[in-house]
């Protein structure tokens, strides 16, 4: 009998699959939530712009989305989305990065994107680690932890991105795991759907690069790990800061109304063209 | 099949649809990597290794159980190949 | 691309008119008639002026103009913008053009129309903030990382300031490229008389664009034509490695070669279209001294040749009108019959080194820094001692 074809398999520059990604990376597992979203959203790719940064994550969209895509410098896709979303509002713009690229170098625009609540939605895959250029400490890498370039152990904290994102002044903000599909899914049209800057922190597994070097072999090791140390943010009322540290806040974080970036820079252009009008008629 | 001792034939997989029964599971066998993140996760515990093994040579999953689908589409989800495809609802 | 109603509208009240204008605030003017659709851009002595008539002006027109949290996030945001098929500027000075290299490089790499004007100020590092040079002219031709070509404009007065605008998104939009508009800072911040050009007699390129399922990255054309974002066609930009099709492809040496040769090729081929001189010859006599120069040192330089002439010397004058591809043909014509050519430059001797490459003659760099432009005395002093 014929062998069926993932119905989604349309979404997706199949003649390129499978993808590059290592067996086990929550790469794939985060496309697959992102293109479950989109049909689930009735969104048409060709309404939609992906821009991604430099690192694995940055895939996701670019090649393996079919749709305008930006594959941009590293630590940049915020700001390059920025001027894409500017100019063509109409546009669904989405930003898929990885930890190091959105949070780390690219810090400074996020911090501005979310503070201007542009309407844009920005999916960090957080792997705690670079995995692209062979497992480096990132500023999301938990302390003491052994990596290429904290040989001996990391004495930085892990950056909260997420929480970050909420305090700059963004509308949307949830933080996943790879493990929770379902609600991930679910926040991902919610971001999209929501007018102004949402944020996705996805916690995600490097085996590869990462989870070998730290006893979390294979994608299920990490899973089970996800699914273990994850705590809903309900359920931390009245928790401390201590018994929260080595858990992994999931939920949604922030979700409200607020004026927004883009609508406001075109309002403004609205105006002054009308005045304008006005000037030259009267 | 496998030969016998010392070496493994390669095959190519072509599908984990469930014998015998509903279609409700079918796995693509060429798109598989073996991450077992299905095998883990389904929470009827579906899915078992096999001695499959692929083009790329990686272990592709049976449907072992398949009476005890429910259709959550967990693994569908999970799956970061898209290599699991649901076909009944 | 033509300017569009809204533009037309907010330009038909200015066209033609007679106005006293800093540097920069021609520059923006002449961004508008340009037709300029977006700015991004951060705040630096001495560009801001740029920004802030920008800002007032551009809204009228149905532009959008933004200030970004730094100079990455601008030059970002342009090559985003103009993927939509936007005309987009930014503007800054030395230190926020160091910033800008690596995305300069993506725009080129991507093929990618933007204008980046740098108001040139003294340097490096902090510098002199206030104080003009032109120390970056071989920072805008080799700034950024590997092998690639660039387009640079070199305005020499305030009317310039304008109707090179227009020059740079032509250019920009004909060859699918980044062009920098390096001002200095002498001319950005002094005021003088302007007219803004009739509408009737400017004429705006379009960028080629290519069909539905053509490639946008390679062809049988130096230059492939464009499609924007939101037509349907899955258009993938990249600053890796691309087949014609914009798909990466790192593994194959043969892709690299075609591709990044295509991309010098297309301004390397193209210098007869492209590079501006302005040349001024001895009248009477064969002249064996010549002065070359460009920018704000071109008016003292020009001042000096004037004089010299007036003592007997016969000596011609060529202004670089574009520094970048470098004028080699009309530099070697030029000094075909010199014994030596002097090059004054508020740097010391960037330009200098690319004219010893063409020409047989002595070359003397006549160098000033320390953000004071040369005087016509201290040009009239160097030809003396050679001529």
């Amino acid at each position: 009998m014929a062998e069926p074809r993932h119905r989604l398999m349309e979404y997706l520059r199949s003649e390129i699959m499978p993808h590059r990604f290592c067996e086990g990376c929550g790469c794939g597992t985060v496309l697959n939530a992102f293109v479950n979203a989109v049909e689930g959203l009735g969104l048409e790719p060709t309404r939609m712009v992906c821009v991604s940064g430099i690192g694995c994550s940055s895939w996701i969209p670019s090649p393996y989305f079919k749709s305008d895509t930006l594959h941009t410098t590293h630590g940049r896709p915020i700001a390059f989305a920025t001027g894409v979303k500017i100019m063509r509002p109409d546009l669904t713009v989405v930003v898929i990065a990885g930890d190091g690229d959105v949070a780390g170098i690219g810090g400074n625009h996020l911090i501005h994107a979310a503070r201007r609540n542009i309407d844009l939605s920005v999916f960090m895959v957080n792997n705690m680690i670079y995995g692209m250029t062979g497992g480096q400490a990132a500023p999301t890498t938990p302390r003491g932890v052994k990596t290429t370039t904290t040989p001996y152990r990391n004495v930085e904290p892990a950056f909260r991105a997420a929480d970050l994102v909420v305090a700059a002044g963004a509308s949307y903000v949830a933080r996943w795991t790879t493990y929770h599909v379902f609600p991930l899914m679910e926040s991902m049209q919610n971001a999209m759907r929501k007018k102004g800057f949402g944020f996705i922190e996805i916690i995600s597994q490097c085996p590869e690069n990462y989870g070998r070097r730290i006893g979390l072999r294979t994608g299920p090791d990490f899973l089970r790990q996800f699914k273990e140390q994850s705590i809903r943010i309900e359920k931390t009322a009245g928790m401390s800061e201590e018994e929260l540290r080595d858990r992994i806040v999931i939920g949604r974080l922030c979700d409200r109304d607020q004026p927004e970036y883009v609508s406001q820079l075109h309002q403004i252009k609205q105006e002054q063209v009308a005045a304008v009008a006005q000037e030259v008629a009267g | 099949m496998t030969s016998g001792c010392g070496s493994i034939e390669v095959q190519v997989s072509s599908s984990g649809e469930s014998e015998g029964g509903s279609g409700l599971i079918y796995i693509d066998g060429d798109l598989c990597k073996g991450c077992e993140i299905c095998i883990s996760f389904c929470p009827l515990k579906v899915f078992e290794n096999s001695e499959k093994l692929n083009r790329k040579g990686y272990y592709v999953p049976i449907v072992a159980k398949e009476d005890e689908c429910v259709g959550c589409r967990l693994c569908e989800l999970l799956c970061p190949e898209f290599a699991i495809i649901i076909t009944n609802e | 691309m033509a300017l569009d109603a809204n533009q037309t509208r907010y330009l038909s009240r200015l066209e033609g008119k007679t106005y006293f204008l800093l540097g920069d605030e021609a520059c923006a003017y002449g961004a508008m008639f340009a037709g300029c659709d977006f700015f991004a851009g951060y705040p630096i002595t001495p560009a801001s002026e740029i920004a802030e008539m920008i800002a007032e002006e551009l809204p009228k027109s149905g532009g959008i103009c933004v200030q970004m949290e730094d100079e990455l996030a601008s030059i970002a945001a342009i090559i985003g913008a103009a993927w939509t098929g936007a005309r987009t500027m930014t503007a800054t000075s030395g230190p926020g053009f160091s910033l800008m290299q690596e995305n300069i490089g993506y725009a080129i790499m991507t093929e990618t129309p933007c204008v980046i004007v740098n108001v040139q100020r003294s340097g490096p590092s902090t510098g002199q903030a206030t104080k003009p040079a032109q120390g970056d002219v071989l920072q805008a031709r080799w700034g950024t990382h590997g092998d690639h070509n660039i387009i640079a404009l070199a305005p020499n007065s305030v009317q310039e300031c304008l109707d090179l605008m227009l020059d740079c998104f032509d250019l920009a939009d004909n060859y699918r490229t980044p062009v920098i508009m390096l001002m200095d800072g002498a001319i950005g911040h002094i005021r003088e008389r302007v007219t803004m050009p009739q509408l009737a007699t400017i004429t705006h390129a379009s960028r080629k664009m290519a069909a539905p399922g053509e490639d946008v990255f390679g062809g049988s054309d130096l230059v492939p034509g464009m499609i924007h974002y939101g037509a349907g066609q899955n258009i993938h930009v990249t600053g890796s490695t691309h087949l014609a099709n914009g798909m990466r492809d790192v593994a194959t040496p043969k892709v690299h070669d075609v591709l990044i040769k295509r991309i010098y090729a297309k301004i390397d081929k193209n210098r007869e279209r492209i590079v501006r001189t302005e040349l001024d010859v001895a009248q009477n006599s064969v002249a064996r001294v010549g002065v070359l120069s460009y920018g704000a040192t071109a008016r003292p330089a020009y001042g000096a040749v004037k004089r010299a002439r007036g003592e007997g010397k016969p000596i011609d004058f060529l202004r670089l009108i574009t520094i970048w591809p470098f004028a080699r043909q009309q530099v070697a014509e030029f000094a075909e019959n010199f014994d030596t050519l002097l090059v004054p430059e508020m740097n010391l001797g960037q330009i200098s080194r690319e004219i010893e490459r063409f020409v047989d003659c002595r070359v003397v760099s006549v160098p000033k820094i320390g953000g004071i432009p040369h005087t016509v005395g201290e040009i009239l002093h160097a030809i003396r001692e050679v001529a």
